[in-house]
């Protein structure tokens, strides 16, 4: 439907952060649009972007549920042997009175990264089976709005520094948690390179 | 055409782009906010509040980050000793125990960055209410580079949170979590809300208010961007 609230007929992008008027062009793949002001990215170009994107997102999550049922690491230390899965480490800690950390680790290594992947698939998938659902835009902002909390890449570093800590006392056995995590942090890069929101937004329409 | 071209922002042509997807729309007459049209995402021209809330953010921040530093953040207890552990005594005891690449590591990202955070995003801050006209490149360069390793700094946190899981043989030692780690992760949080209060855009109005003048003088220039 036209609608005379947007303003792009002649098509126009302001710059995110300088808010610079300019041009729209277009790009080969794998090419970006720089703003010539600020240099910050207006958009870029990804080839076969959202098929890509649900292919990693899908393999994102086997690797995130095999990376929540099974131990990270196992510790021998003079006979005993402890393991832990992430849920248990944000659980002891919960009973250590530190709930907040608890809750911090939570939301930033499991509820975002669940959130978002469904959001993703929600988008996605009947994308792909040529089903339209409601309430796209919607999940569109909660995933712009949930990425910076989503931090499995920090936490996948946080397990190597704690194993060359534990490593000093005690024998560490990566468990299959470890390298799930370690491959879903690929995936999940894979996933966020290959999403391009433009693709998205253009086949959403423009209501009054 | 003139030979003075000079840059025209969304503001300045009365049209509002929307956070979350980009559409530039123009704002409904006499309504107080309007959603976007594609989206349903609020409209503002600028993120309302931006420099109070980051300084609210920012200030809380560097409040907590005395705490977060003197406060232990774990405390391992075996058969002979109990050791308070800071964050900067973990980046010692990892530097002595031969990590020394580890050791710069987590240096970087739980001393380094998160005093960066607070120093840069204060001198934004600053320099927007001082309506500086200095450099303004570099400061949104300098603002990106904020949020790009913000994140970084919630590396400690989960340090402490998985030593603290495992390490629980009961004799023989025993890792609990300290108040400072508490204390780091609201420093982590609260350094990453202000980042996001923040509005670039703002470093540049200041540039841009300083052309409005010129902008009246030259009427062509309207007309040449209709």
């Amino acid at each position: 439907m036209p609608d005379d609230r947007a303003a792009t007929a002649p098509p126009l992008i302001a710059c995110r952060e300088c808010d610079l008027l300019q041009h729209e062009i277009a790009l080969p793949p794998h090419a970006e649009a720089l703003c010539q002001r600020c240099g910050a990215q207006l958009y870029r170009q990804t080839l076969h972007g959202p098929d890509t994107t649900l292919a990693f997102t899908l393999a994102s999550i086997l690797l995130f549920m095999l990376a929540n049922f099974f131990p990270l690491v196992r510790l021998e230390l003079q006979g005993n042997r402890t393991s832990s899965t992430l849920l248990g480490a944000v659980t002891t800690l919960a009973s250590q009175d530190l709930l907040s950390v608890a809750l911090l680790v939570f939301a930033t290594t499991i509820l975002v990264p669940a959130v978002e992947m469904a959001a993703m698939l929600y988008l996605l998938l009947p994308r792909r089976l040529g089903i339209t659902v409601p309430g796209r835009a919607l999940t569109f902002r909660l995933i712009e709005r949930l990425r910076p909390w989503g931090m499995i890449e920090v936490f996948m570093l946080g397990v190597l520094v704690s194993v060359v800590k534990m490593a000093t006392f005690a024998t560490v056995v990566p468990g299959v948690a470890l390298w799930s995590f370690g491959a879903l942090m690929l995936t999940l890069a894979a996933a966020a390179h290959f999403f391009n929101p433009r693709d998205l937004w253009q086949g959403i329409p423009v209501h009054e | 055409m003139n030979e003075r071209r000079l840059p025209v922002t969304a503001a300045a042509r009365g049209l509002l782009r929307c956070n979350a997807c980009d559409l530039l729309c123009k704002p409904l007459a006499g309504a107080g906010t309007s959603n976007c049209p594609r989206c349903a995402e609020p409209l503002h021209q600028r993120i309302p509040h931006s420099i109070r809330k980051t300084w609210a953010f920012l200030l809380a921040a560097m409040i907590l980050y005395i705490p977060a530093n003197l406060l232990p953040i774990m405390q391992s207890r075996s058969f002979f000793s109990v050791q308070d552990d800071t964050i900067m005594s973990g980046v010692v005891f990892l530097w002595i125990g031969g990590s020394r690449m580890l050791a710069l590591l987590v240096f970087v990202a739980s001393v380094v960055i998160p005093l960066f955070k607070l120093l840069a995003l204060a001198l934004l801050t600053l320099s927007v209410q001082l309506r500086s006209t200095w450099q303004p490149r570099q400061r949104t360069r300098m603002y990106r580079l904020v949020e790009a390793i913000g994140r970084w700094s919630m590396l400690d946190i989960y340090v402490v949170a998985l030593l603290v899981a495992l390490v629980q043989v009961q004799s023989f030692a025993r890792i609990e979590a300290g108040p400072g780690a508490a204390a780091f992760g609201a420093v982590v949080v609260l350094t990453l809300l202000a980042a996001n209060s923040f509005d670039p855009r703002l470093i540049w109005d200041c540039l841009d208010n300083d052309m409005d003048n010129a902008y009246r003088d030259n009427d062509d220039m309207e007309n040449d961007l209709d």
